[in-house]
Formats: structure tokens, sequence, C-alpha cells
């Protein structure tokens, strides 16, 4: 039950982008194109929850024991770096086809600020799902991980789906390109306030 | 005299870090509720921006090609922690106003790129006047932005109410981020690309 | 421009920027450490005297070990007795948890509360934050059933945001549950009345 609280919570409720404004640069970068918003929203989620449960495990077992929280940011973006780099390399010998998939996404990642957010958020800040707060354990954590990086695709691909349309569309001159995705952005994250209060 | 100058202009107008270059759209969303908050982020990236122009700009020669990018992020990284531990000694208020996004100026795509496109093959001199322009330009972004959705969702500005009651309460909440912005980009594009 | 690149250049600098990096840090660190403790204190002992009566001694923050409680402190008068207890507690409000700072009296009386951290709905939720308000004052001197009028207590909601107000309720709730608890230790002692004895009741 408090799973599915963290699940829903997490893709709906908090939406990554549309509630918490983490990841936006990928966000419009990349969502021009249905396929293009699938293929990094995947390498985001693989990306999101590895670096979670890793910088998770690093402070609880480093930084805390050792009073060394204050190097949480750089602690963790250097971390980040390396285990997406790590990533990369591993997946171009396991599995090419994969690699050909999220590869020229995977360098993007690191300054996408959607990782190293949930990395901070899950170690810094006290969640309540279900009324009572309470810091998330290590199965909690990597749950409500996941869940973001599946709201953060949730978000990515409708979003790549109405700028394909958006596209087609005659708009006024100013308004081209970004402005008006920025203003169906707000929309959608006026029909998301709807989730709010439903855990 | 008026190269240098136009160094800082730039940042303001021609490459407005928001609404021309549309770089830190993070911050540039989630902390602008009002136009202090918005003032204190934009504030408090030009402090990170400045310093890691300045030194980049003076390591760069000295930096082996393939390990810049990891350098300059230990380097960015460490101020912001210089800049967290600062603002919780003098000004824990403002630290727990903008909460999570102070730690992340380190992936503020703003610095690392001024550092890859300007510091990185600049004087220390011109550098640090890069920052400034950038700095400010992102700064006075923010709060106008910041000014727009107090107006709209408060009624106040920086603070004093001018209605009483509430303003339209989604200009504060998510939503109301994207439409400013998506509109106050539209208005600078008519009035700048004329 | 750039350096050519060598496995020793890169090592070399690589190590050489960390270690700045690190002094930098520590030296920062060390320097900033006593005042961002002394601004912590500091607000921790701004937020207890608004919800309690003017000064006397304040213990060092203590923790128990209930659900919901962070922590608290004891205020002692000048012969000794305990005036006053503030509690630091936490609930699950509408967008996430809400942290406040009650003080209370002895007799279970609410002395007034604060809000100490929330992330509630902007012009909703987010009213709780409102000194002087009617939600806020209804809380100086309150004893009662704590509880909004909607679940039958005496507490009134804030508009449009009984949500947030059932969980600052709740939050009270918990400061004042801990504070009887303690009452009834402190009485104990007070009267010389055998632990035991109550202990036994408890359980026939």
């Amino acid at each position: 039950m408090e799973y599915l609280l963290i699940i829903v919570s997490a893709i709906f409720v908090n939406n990554i982008v549309l509630a918490q404004f983490l990841g936006i640069c990928p966000f419009l970068g990349v969502s021009n194109k249905l396929s293009t918003a699938s293929g990094m929203s995947l390498a985001v989620c693989f990306v999101i929850t590895l670096a979670t449960v890793v910088t998770y495990l690093i402070n609880k077992f480093l930084l805390v024991p050792f009073g060394l929280t204050f190097l949480q940011t750089i602690a963790f973006i250097l971390v980040i770096a390396a285990l997406v780099q790590m990533v990369e390399i591993v997946l171009k010998k396991v599995s090419p086809a994969l690699y050909q998939a999220l590869g020229i996404f995977l360098p993007l990642i690191t300054t996408n600020c959607a990782v190293l957010g949930v990395a901070i958020n899950v170690v810094t800040k006290e969640f309540t799902f279900g009324g009572e707060a309470h810091m998330l354990n290590l199965g909690e954590a990597t749950v409500y991980a996941f869940a973001t990086s599946l709201g953060y695709g949730l978000a990515m691909v409708l979003f790549a789906g109405i700028r394909e349309h958006l596209s087609l569309n005659e708009v006024p001159k100013a308004f081209k390109g970004l402005p008006i995705a920025l203003i169906s952005v707000g929309i959608m994250a006026l029909a998301f306030l709807g989730f709010s209060g439903i855990v | 005299m008026a190269n240098k100058l136009s160094i800082i202009t730039k940042g303001l107008l021609k490459e407005n870090p928001t609404f021309v270059l549309v770089l830190g759209m993070c911050p540039t969303l989630a902390t602008t509720t009002s136009a202090m908050n918005g003032l204190e982020m934009g504030l408090a990236t030009m402090f990170v921006l400045i310093l890691s122009n300045i030194v980049i700009s003076l390591i760069a020669p000295v930096v082996p090609d393939k390990v810049h990018i990891p350098v300059y992020i230990v380097v960015i990284a460490t101020f912001v922690t210089v800049l967290q531990l600062l603002m919780q000694a003098f000004t824990p208020d403002v630290y727990k106003t903008l909460g999570l996004f102070i730690p992340l100026i380190v992936v503020n795509c703003i610095i690392l790129g001024r550092a890859e496109a300007f510091a990185n093959k600049n004087s220390v001199w011109d550098s640090a006047l890069d920052g400034i322009g950038i700095g400010l330009g992102f700064t006075l972004s923010l709060t106008v932005i910041g000014i727009v959705r107090e107006i709209l969702g408060s009624g106040a500005v920086f603070g004093f109410k001018f209605i009483s009651g509430d303003g339209i309460l989604a200009f504060v909440m998510a939503p109301g981020a994207f439409l400013v912005l998506g509109y106050l980009m539209v208005l600078f594009n008519k009035i700048a690309k004329k | 421009m750039a350096a050519k690149s060598s496995l020793v250049n890169m090592a070399v600098c690589l190590t050489a920027v960390c270690l700045v990096c690190a002094a930098i840090l520590g030296v920062t660190y060390a320097v900033t450490k006593e005042p961002i403790d002394n601004a912590a204190l500091a607000e921790a002992q701004a937020s207890i005297a608004k919800v309690l009566p003017q000064g006397e001694a304040i213990s060092e923050e203590k923790s128990a070990d209930v659900e919901g409680i962070l922590g608290y402190y004891v205020q002692t008068a000048a012969d000794g007795s305990v005036s006053a207890y503030a509690v630091k507690t936490v609930t699950g409000g509408f967008g996430g948890p809400v942290t406040l700072m009650v003080g209370v009296l002895p007799d279970g009386t609410v002395y007034n509360t604060s809000v100490l951290s929330h992330a509630e709905t902007p012009g909703l939720g987010a009213k709780c934050t409102e000194e002087n308000s009617h939600f806020r004052e209804q809380w100086k001197g309150f004893k009662g059933k704590l509880a909004v009028t909607k679940d039958g207590g005496d507490i009134d909601a804030i508009t449009a945001s009984t949500i947030t107000s059932r969980a600052y309720t709740k939050a009270v709730a918990q400061a004042v549950a801990l504070v009887a608890g303690f009452s009834g230790e402190e009485t104990d002692a007070a009267s010389g009345a055998s632990v035991n004895n109550k202990e036994e009741q408890d359980n026939g």
C-alpha cells in the first residue's frame, strides 16, 4: 500500500517536471519528436534509479558516519558523472542495441538536474505517504526514484505528442518555437494540478 | 573600454541567458514565486558563475583536454558548496526558501555553458566581466518573472501588498511559472527581435 | 588553448584540482561551522521563544522516541519546577510534511504554536503560517477537543483547507499527548507516589 502511494504520488501528484521543475532543459530540448523523447525518458529512468540507489548508500555509509553531509552536492555530482560514464561503457560492451538507442542521450544526463535533484531530495527531505512524515528507507527510495522517472517519461512523451501537432500549426511569429511550447506545458501543468491532494 | 562594456551588456539583451539562450530553466521556473526569491536565486547563481569563470579561465591552459569537463565540474561543485555553507551561516532564511535549487546550481547549464563557450578561451578579466554580465542578465530575468508572478498571484510587489485578499493562485503554483515565462518570451521576441 | 592529454598530466591535473578544492572546502567548513551552528541555535531559540511564556531557563533539545515528535525543550521556572514545554512535531499535510513548534503548559493547555516548515498550497493551506489569523489565534490558550469542527472537535479549520487544518491539529495533539505523558511522571515524582503502584493499577 505504502509503495502504491509512493508511485502514484511521484508520477502524478508531484510530477517531477510539471510540479517540481526538475529536468526542464532536456524536457524542452529533446521533446520535439516522440522517438527521441521516449529514448531520453528510458535513459533518464535507468540513470535516476541507479544513481539514487548508489548515492543513497554513499550518503548512509560514508557521508553521515563521518559527519561529511556538507559534501553531498560535490560527492553526488561526481558519483553521477562517473556512473553515467560507466553505464555508457558497459552498455557499449554488453548491449550494442540498447547503446544505439540510449547512447546519444547519456552524456546529456550528467547535467540533467532531475538526477541530482532526486538523489538529494531522497536523502534530505522527509516524505509523507499516508499521513506520517518520515525519511525514506532504501526500498522506498528506489521505488520513489523509479516512479519519479516514470513520471518524467510520462510528461515527456505526452508533451512530445503535443509538440508534434503544434509544429504542423500556424502560430503567430513571436510565439513560434519555445514560447508556445512553454504555454502548452503550462496548460498541462494546470491539468496535473488536479491530481494534488489525492495522496 | 566600449568593448569591455559590451561584454557586460550583451548578457542583458543579446545573449540573455533566460530569454535568448534558454538555459537554466529549472531555477527560473521553480524559484520565481515572488520577486524577492527570483532576485536572491539570481544573485546566488551569479556568485558561482563569476568565481567559476575566473578560476576556469586561469586553469584552462594547463588542463589536459580529455579531463576538462570533470575538472570544471569539480571547480563548480566546490564553489556551490562554499556558497551553501556561507548561506547556511549568514542567510539561513534565504537558504531555506531556495532549498534544493542552491545545490542544483552545480548542474545549471549556464555555468558549465559559459565555462565551455567563454571562460576557457578568454582572459581572466574578460571572463569575470562575462560572469557579471550573464549573471546580471539571469538575475534581471528571474526578478522580472518573479515580479509578474507575484503581482498576478499574490497582488504584491516585493512583499508589499496592493490589493487585499489573494491573487490568482495558479500563478504562484507550477502552471503559472510556465505560462508567465512563455508570454514574457513572446514579449521579449516582439521587442528585441524587431 | 588546452594542453595535450597524456595519462600522467591527466592524473596530475585531476589530483591537483581535487586537492586544492578539498583545501578550499575544508577551510570554508571550518570558518563557517560556528556561524552555522549559531544560526541554527538562534533559529531554534527564536521559535521556542515565540510559543512559550516569557523567559525562564530553557533546557537543551531532548529527543523522545515517539512517532511524529522530532524533539522537545523543557522550560523551568525560578523555583526549579517545570513551567512549560516546547515540542517540535511533524505530520503529513496536503503538500508534504508540516513541522510545528508547539508550546504546551504542564496542564495540557496549548500556549501558542508556530510553523517551522511546510509545503502547503500558497493561498490555501499555506495560510496556516499567517500570524494573527483566526486559525492561529484560536490556539493561544487552547484547551479542548483537539479536532477540527468537521470531525466534532473545537478547532475552526482554514476555509477550503481542511486537510492542512487536520494535519496542524494532529501535530498539536501529538505535542499535547507527549506532555500529558510527562505530567503524569512529574506529579508522581513530586507527590512521592510509588510508580509501581501506578503500573499495577494499569495492569489491573
